[in-house]
């Protein structure tokens, strides 16, 4: 059968849309039962400290209190809450209550009771002794500190990443192409800086939420807005040390997710609840604790060393990362090798490099996976080092990128030898240039009212799923009257999934896309997907569709086949129809989703898994306009154009929706977003009113076009398009600034105090 | 104490405590719409028309409402529709958690300026925040909604 390209890159609204615009009960709280208990979570005070006495009885007696948990009520083995594949990266570092508490907001006690006002005053209620401890707050000082974040014996690393938590280490490592120190000795130009990007926090709408139930079998239920409900299955299981035949996962429509939901940050307390009690539990977070203690983006600081010859060739790349991981070690030891692996490559052709990294352990909020998962602190540095790269040799900054870039067919040592099989790189940076009009306005225009306007440009990679590692499932079911059920295991958090992978199947299948119905994910039910996380859903599971739907269109020829007496090889189908070769007889899918439930021995339903040996990268450009007021140092965005090439768009709404509101978070992480602390490690920005995102009059102007390449492994051939776009906003609105001011800013975000400072230090 | 108000059209009385806020009372009488966001009124996500003007729900206390007419998208699912149809359009829902309210203002909006400036809209619309879209495909589809409004209404 000949395959239709009907969907496929055709702007379809998501299939959910019309729910969620009307305001429909979708969300975990809005599906909640109305008789679970409330579960909140008593917090430290201190960043370390051990737990001496903890009075609960008091609180006990407040009326409705059903259950307070304290440390020795909890499982004794050690798990993470990293949501991923097994064995996971991340140390087992973590208990669900630990009586040693290791930053302001760590978990002291689990309160359960019939109303939020109960619980509230349990909560005031609960003794606390303290013996507070000296904690590590600065993470350069972390590693081979003599106070130790995880002094237990009972921790753990499952696998080799170069962790030793007698030394404050979640992992280090080492990564290298020929002999860097040589190549740089011989180049004519080093830039040799260090970067410093900060936690930020993914600021999903929804914050973290979980309801748990037991079912008629004895069994939990977990209902969790999250974007790993396999992961979540496994990590529950650990937790609390039951059976993973034990749990069920359902994921229901999400509120956003950004990789924070890739940790289970909050499932564990009302699970841990509704197993003791048997009553149905539900946890919602505030703001202040999905500020306080979350899964924030690791803070990196970053030593670049970049040479080149005196025509901007570049030899070698030399990037030291030193990650915060905070408390806990979740997702530590992989996002810091993004931070290389997905910068270093965009110069491929450069004879070496080396990247070392050292993720450690401080008394801060535990870190954890946000979009871009590293590659955007990695980006941030060497897309810089670049920048000052070029002004330094006094060339234009895209000149410099067209002689350097990685290009379709190049090796990419850095990144793990692969080749860029598909790479329209080059033609992002022509088609970005046309549409800011750069040569017209680089670098800079004095405005001649004490404003300059200037413009900066970076370049941007990521994967498309981990390789080797990642999993991706189908199921497909053919209906009576000839519909199809989807059931994929993969998780749409707003990311449109079940609609680019129903696109999918209808072009495979031939059929309209309201002939295929999505079922979100149930561990129960969905096959096994490693979950919504590493770009990996449109490529991977896409992937895992195209597989399905061969293996269904055979099972409905051999039925059709049966059906009109003829062989395999003498009919096809054409979607609608199985019909003979020799236009003597068919059968309608209708006919044949029908007869099948009766006297039937072959199911009409495929499951199919995919997964891959590569991880095809896809690429963008970015490029920033700001205006700088030269006497305050304040700065505005004008403009942002970004040009992706992501294979083929699945979808092109959904895939320039994805690009600006990535975008508008990279600008965000670029200019006001930041995480601080007291002196005493508490948050400082603990709300929406200190912690600024963008709002719609701070983003400025986003243009997104996408310039496709072909990536033959990918479906339809597509690659990942969800992380990529959130990397170049830093180092283009840097460059940008500096262009304007001559001022570098090299800690994140750039904000007018140090554009100012700089001009001072400048001038 | 017990108020009494009307909400979405219908006669609704009950008892509220001096703190309840009328997010909560809102959801508690089913309209599932209304989200929060924040608790500091900073996201928007909560809004809803108090005697036809918009307020925040979460900064609201239920009292307030005693006697009041109270709107949530649940009791305008025609607007709702026509509206979001748009966003759909572009595919400027992408979690649609921040929706709901967004709607609400833009309905709002409607009511009190005319023809607005992109610039206008923008402004009126600063208080919803959207972590997802970056506001482009949202501004797209409000721009697009109000077009269309205006071509119908002027032939
Ligand atoms: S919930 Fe954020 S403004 Fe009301
Ligand atoms: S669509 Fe997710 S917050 Fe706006």
């Amino acid at each position: 059968m000949d395959r239709t390209v009907r969907y496929v890159g055709s702007p379809v609204p998501k299939k959910d849309s019309m729910a969620l615009v009307t305001g429909k009960p979708v969300y975990t709280d809005d599906i909640a039962p109305a008789d679970c208990l409330v579960v909140k979570v008593l917090r430290s005070p201190y960043a370390h400290a051990l737990i001496d006495e903890i009075h609960t009885e008091t609180a006990g007696k407040v009326p409705g209190i059903v259950s307070i948990l304290t440390w020795k009520d909890v499982p004794k083995k050690r798990f993470t809450m990293a949501g991923q594949t097994y064995p996971e990266p991340s140390p087992y570092d973590r208990l669900i209550l630990d009586r040693r508490v290791r930053f302001v907001g760590d978990a002291v006690a689990i309160v359960a009771g019939e109303t939020e006002e109960a619980v509230d005053k349990a909560l005031k209620l609960i003794k606390v002794n303290y013996q507070v401890l000296t904690p590590v707050l600065d993470f350069r000082t972390a590693k081979d500190n003599e106070i130790l974040v995880h002094p237990e014996d009972t921790w753990q690393s499952l696998c080799p990443v170069g962790a030793d938590n007698r030394r404050n280490l979640v992992a280090s490592g080492v990564d290298s192409h020929g002999d860097v120190d040589a190549v740089l000795a011989g180049c004519d130009y080093v830039i040799e800086e260090t970067y410093h990007t900060k936690a930020n926090q993914q600021a999903m709408m929804e914050t973290f939420r979980t309801f748990t139930t037991m079912d008629p079998y004895g069994r939990l239920v977990v209902t969790a807005s999250t974007q790993v409900p396999f992961h979540v299955r496994r990590i529950i299981a650990h937790a609390l040390d039951i059976p993973k035949a034990k749990v069920r996962v359902i994921k229901p429509r999400i509120g956003g997710g950004f990789g924070a939901k890739q940790t289970v940050v909050a499932e564990v307390y009302p699970a841990i609840v509704t197993w003791l009690t048997g009553r149905p539990a539900k946890i919602i977070y505030s703001r202040y604790e999905s500020q306080i203690a979350s899964s924030p983006r690791h803070e990196m600081e970053l030593k670049v060393r970049l040479g080149a010859d005196k025509n901007g060739i570049i030899k070698a790349i030399d990037l030291y990362t030193l990650s915060n991981s905070g408390a806990f070690g979740e997702h530590g030891p992989t996002t810091v090798g993004l931070s290389g692996h997905k910068s270093i490559p965009l110069y491929a052709k450069a004879e070496a490099f080396r990247f070392a990294y050292d993720v450690v352990y401080t008394n801060r909020m535990s870190a954890g996976a946000y979009r871009g998962y590293g590659a955007t602190q990695g980006l941030f540095a060497v897309e810089s080092a670049v920048n000052e790269l070029a002004d330094r040799l006094h060339m234009d900054p895209v000149k410099l990128r067209e002689l350097n870039m990685v290009r379709e067919g190049d090796v990419m040592p850095a990144y793990y030898g692969e080749t860029a099989g598909s790479c329209a790189l080059d033609r992002c940076m022509a088609r970005a240039k046309e549409m800011m009009d750069w040569d017209k306005k680089f670098p800079a225009r004095d405005m001649g009212n004490g404003k300059v306007r200037a413009v900066g440009v970076a370049m941007s990679m990521q994967g498309s799923a981990i390789s080797g590692v990642d999993v991706g499932s189908v199921t497909l079911k053919l209906n009576d009257d000839g519909f199809y059920s989807l059931m994929i295991g993969a998780a749409d958090m707003g990311t449109g999934c079940d609609t680019t992978l129903a696109q999918i199947a209808a072009d495979c299948l031939c059929c309209d896309l309201d002939n295929i119905i999505v079922h979100g994910v149930d561990t129960d039910v969905s096959p096994y997907d490693s979950g919504s996380y590493a770009s990996s859903t449109a490529y991977l599971t896409g992937g895992a569709v195209v597989k399905t739907c061969d293996t269904m269109i055979k099972k409905i020829m051999e039925k059709g086949a049966e059906y009109l007496g003829a062989s395999m090889e003498e009919v096809d189908f054409d979607g609608k129809r199985v019909y003979c070769l020799d236009g003597s007889r068919e059968i309608s899918l209708r006919d044949i989703g029908n007869q099948a439930m009766c006297n039937n021995g072959l199911a009409l339903e495929a499951t199919e898994s995919n997964t891959s040996p590569v991880s095809p990268p896809p690429f963008m450009v970015g490029m920033a306009e700001v205006e700088v007021d030269m006497e305050t140092g304040k700065t505005e965005l004008l403009d942002y154009v970004a040009v992706v090439d992501c294979g083929t768009p699945l979808n092109p709404n959904i895939a320039r929706v994805q690009t600006e509101g990535g975008l508008s978070q990279g600008i965000g992480m670029a200019m006001y977003e930041d995480v601080t602390y007291s002196a005493q490690g508490r948050v400082l920005e603990d709300s929406f009113m200190q912690y600024k995102i963008p709002t719609r009059q701070d983003v400025g102007t986003i243009r997104v076009e996408f310039e496709s390449s072909y990536e033959k492994t990918g479906p339809f051939g597509a690659k990942s398009i969800g992380e990529v776009v959130i990397n170049t906003p830093s180092p283009a609105i840097a460059s940008a600034v500096a262009h304007a001011t001559g001022v570098y800013v090299r800690e994140l975000p750039i904000t007018p105090e140090k554009i100012y400072k700089g001009m001072v230090e400048h001038s | 104490m017990e108020i009494q108000l009307t909400l979405n059209g219908k006669a609704v009385k009950d008892q509220v405590g001096a703190d309840t806020l009328l997010l909560d009372f809102v959801r508690k009488h089913g309209c599932y719409s209304v989200k929060r966001g924040c608790e500091t009124s900073n996201c928007g996500l909560c809004t809803v028309l108090l005697d036809g003007k918009p307020v925040l729900s979460c900064s609201t206390l239920a009292a307030r409402a005693d006697g009041c007419s109270v709107t949530t998208l649940e009791g305008v699912q025609e607007k709702a529709e026509a509206i979001g149809r748009f966003l759909a359009g572009e595919g400027a829902e992408q979690c649609g958690f921040c929706s709901p309210g967004l709607i609400m203002n833009v309905i709002a909006m409607e009511q009190e300026l005319s023809e607005p400036s992109e610039e206008e809209i923008r402004e009126y619309l600063a208080g919803n925040l959207c972590r997802c879209t970056g506001y482009m495909g949202q501004m797209r589809a409000i721009g697009n909604y109000l077009n269309r409004k205006g071509e119908e209404q002027n032939g």
